[in-house]
């Protein structure tokens, strides 16, 4: 069983709060993380891996120099190895030009059984970059899987819907978009496996490695242009009501009245 | 090669107001000057920040041409047995769009007997409706519908094309546009015209950011847009489309992936979520002894249904399908009642649309009371039955 799984490093947003008076992002204190949607993936395709006996994990990422600790975070959950694509020239990448640095990175690589991806990054929560992949590697996709079992050549994924979910397979290769299930508890590797998966190889490749046209890849690659980045406009602060309970029952009564719900 | 993100040094003060901006902390001001660092993603916030234009990025190039593109095109989806609200409400938009571009607005219509829905199609804004009967598209697949659009789009040729951004658009949207080569922006909440082009809003870390996108290179224009965000138009009763019945020739062979077994579930009640009026959510503070109880029992007297956030789902409160947030649903009903919920950006992002806001929480310092036009410090479990039985005791007066 070969996987090939897509891990993007994401500041913890749970984190981040704005200034009130500059209106921009506080990131001071705010750490850098594997995005929770692909330590999942990783961790499933790490007990794909030993289900089936045995094979390889390459967890690939593209990002700055520093995205090479989500990598060792991936190897120490039990990835095998680590392709970093690491390079100004693929910065400013919108989803297209990011699919399809991550298409020329997985080619370069060989086959693989499975593909797998987060279904979306915190950061940019776009969960575009998986379907355009899939597509750039000419496999069928399956995207918010929340629960994958491999039978013989075949997996079988359910997949969550607006309503419900279904269960559907595919002949192996397949790319798959993970989600969290609700009970997913994400493993926190020990040291010792940490320093044990420095160890492991861990390739950093740029635009020539993986054979790419520097004008189709990064900003200049990118088919969309950010114009404007802003904070939302701010709610004004909520109107108190204080009292007993029953005061403040009346209170709301009366506004839901006003408004026209009652 | 050449960075494409240039400070010019004789005109930065150093002032520091990039630095700031910059959501990734790519920024460091050296000597008085701004430095670019390595985690530049050339997203262009100190661009617009900089007071004295010291930073430029280089883009690239149009080579084809645009203006041969038009039309505003929705791809509409079907539910069980209905079409789906945020169906029309992009008709609603793209009504608008294609008004200001002097355009029409196409709808795309694909399933197995759907055909019923062309009249309401017609009559939220379609001039045309594409229509594909296929037993091959009575449920949605990637492999079916994807060649299916894209090569519509390749023929007709629009200038903007709109997904919902529900679980089918967003598995569907992404897959055309690698096909097709074109640029896609994810999840909007804004969409307008500016010099010609479609400026598309989107919110990005968690709804901390807003984002204005512009696709100036490639047509058509396509974007995901959620639902409940856009407002849905009054239908004009009678209003006619052309419709234009599109030959599906599927080789059923050509499905990769093959349903097993398929389960749907609704909110309890039958009302969903994300088209009730009036939506009492409860959080991490509702989920002792019978919080949800108390706010099923207020959702009962205003006529709404209960949601929950991410932590009583998980402690099994509620199902899945009424979790409102980020990993969840988007509502934006008429009122939205919070109770003990504290209003991470994870749930705001996904509640932020509703018209009144109402949150009750026994932490002063909650984040939710910055997103609510009425507040209440106290304790949910002493507020809602004594509102519950208020607004009885009106009713039965009235």
């Amino acid at each position: 069983m070969r996987i090939a799984v897509c891990v993007k490093q994401v500041p913890d947003t749970t984190e981040v709060k704005i200034d009130p008076k500059t209106g921009t992002l506080i990131r001071e204190g705010v750490p850098s993380i594997i995005n929770p949607f692909d330590q999942f993936a990783v961790e499933e395709a790490v007990r794909l891996r030993d289900a089936a006996g045995g094979g390889e994990v390459i967890a690939i990422s593209m990002g700055p120099p520093q995205a090479r600790s989500v990598l060792v975070h991936s190897m120490a959950l039990g990835a095998d190895r680590g392709v970093l694509l690491c390079d100004r020239g693929f910065a400013g990448a919108d989803t297209w030009a990011t699919a399809l640095s991550l298409s020329l990175a997985i080619k370069k690589l060989g086959e693989f059984d499975l593909v797998l991806c987060g279904m979306q990054a915190i950061d940019g929560d776009t969960a575009q970059v998986g379907p355009e992949l899939a597509q750039l590697l000419s496999l069928p996709q399956i995207t918010y899987v929340d629960k994958v079992e491999i039978e013989g050549r075949k997996v079988v994924a359910r997949r969550q819907l607006d309503e419900g979910y279904e269960v559907v397979e595919a002949r192996m290769p397949a790319l798959l978009t993970l989600m969290t299930p609700s009970d997913f508890v994400p493993t926190n590797p020990p040291f010792s496996k940490i320093s044990r998966a420095q160890k492991k190889p861990l390739d950093t490749w740029g635009i020539c490695d993986v054979g790419g046209d520097p004008e189709k890849l990064g900003l200049k690659g990118s088919f969309t242009t950010v114009t404007r980045v802003y904070t939302p406009p701010k709610r004004e602060k909520a109107v108190m009501l204080e009292g007993t309970p029953t005061e403040i029952a009346r209170k709301l009564a009366d506004v839901l009245a006003k408004e026209g719900f009652i | 090669m050449t960075e494409p993100i240039q400070v010019n040094f004789e005109k930065c003060t150093g002032c520091g107001l990039c630095s700031k901006s910059c959501p990734f902390g790519a920024i460091t001001i050296v000597e008085k000057k701004a430095r670019i660092g390595e985690l530049c993603t050339l997203c262009s916030a100190c661009v617009q920040i900089c007071p004295v234009q010291a930073i430029t990025i280089e883009r690239r190039e149009v080579k084809v041409d645009l203006s041969l593109y038009r039309d505003v095109w929705v791809v509409t989806e079907v539910g069980e047995g209905c079409m789906k609200g945020v169906s029309f409400e992009l008709l609603g938009k793209a009504r608008e769009l294609a008004a200001e571009l002097g355009q029409k607005v196409c709808a795309l219509l694909l399933g197995h007997g759907v055909r019923q829905y062309t009249d309401s199609l017609a009559e939220y804004g379609a001039d045309v409706v594409y229509l594909a009967e296929s037993e091959a598209l009575a449920r949605y697949t990637t492999d079916a519908y994807s060649p299916v659009i894209s090569g519509l789009i390749a023929k007709h040729k629009p200038n903007i094309v709109l997904f919902p951004a529900t679980r089918m658009g967003r598995d569907l949207a992404p897959r055309v546009a690698a096909t097709l080569g074109l640029g896609l922006t994810a999840d909007c909440t804004g969409l307008s015209i500016k010099d010609g082009m479609l400026l598309q809003t989107r919110p990005a870390f968690g709804g901390n950011i807003m984002a204005d996108i512009l696709c100036p290179y490639t047509r058509p224009q396509m974007a995901t847009v959620r639902p409940n965000v856009m407002p849905k138009p009054e239908p004009q009763r009678g209003r006619r489309a052309e419709v234009v019945e599109v030959p599906v020739k599927l080789d059923p062979k050509s499905a990769r992936v093959h349903l097993r077994e398929q389960v749907r579930t609704c909110a309890a009640g039958g009302k969903k979520i994300d088209e009730a009026d009036v939506v009492v959510t409860g959080g991490r503070g509702a989920c002792d002894a019978n919080g949800f109880e108390l706010l099923q029992a207020l959702a009962d007297e205003l006529g709404g249904v209960v949601g929950a956030s991410r932590v009583a789902i998980d402690l099994g409160k509620k199902p899945k399908s009424v979790q409102v947030g980020q990993s969840g649903i988007t509502v934006s009903p008429k009122l939205y009642i919070a109770c003990g919920v504290s209003g991470a950006i994870q749930h705001t992002v996904g509640m932020r649309g509703s018209k009144l806001v109402i949150a009750v929480n026994t932490d002063p310092g909650a984040p939710i009371f910055e997103f609510a036009q009425y507040g209440v410090v106290g304790d949910l479990f002493q507020i809602v039955p004594a509102l519950t039985e208020e607004i009885r005791r009106r009713k039965a007066c009235k």
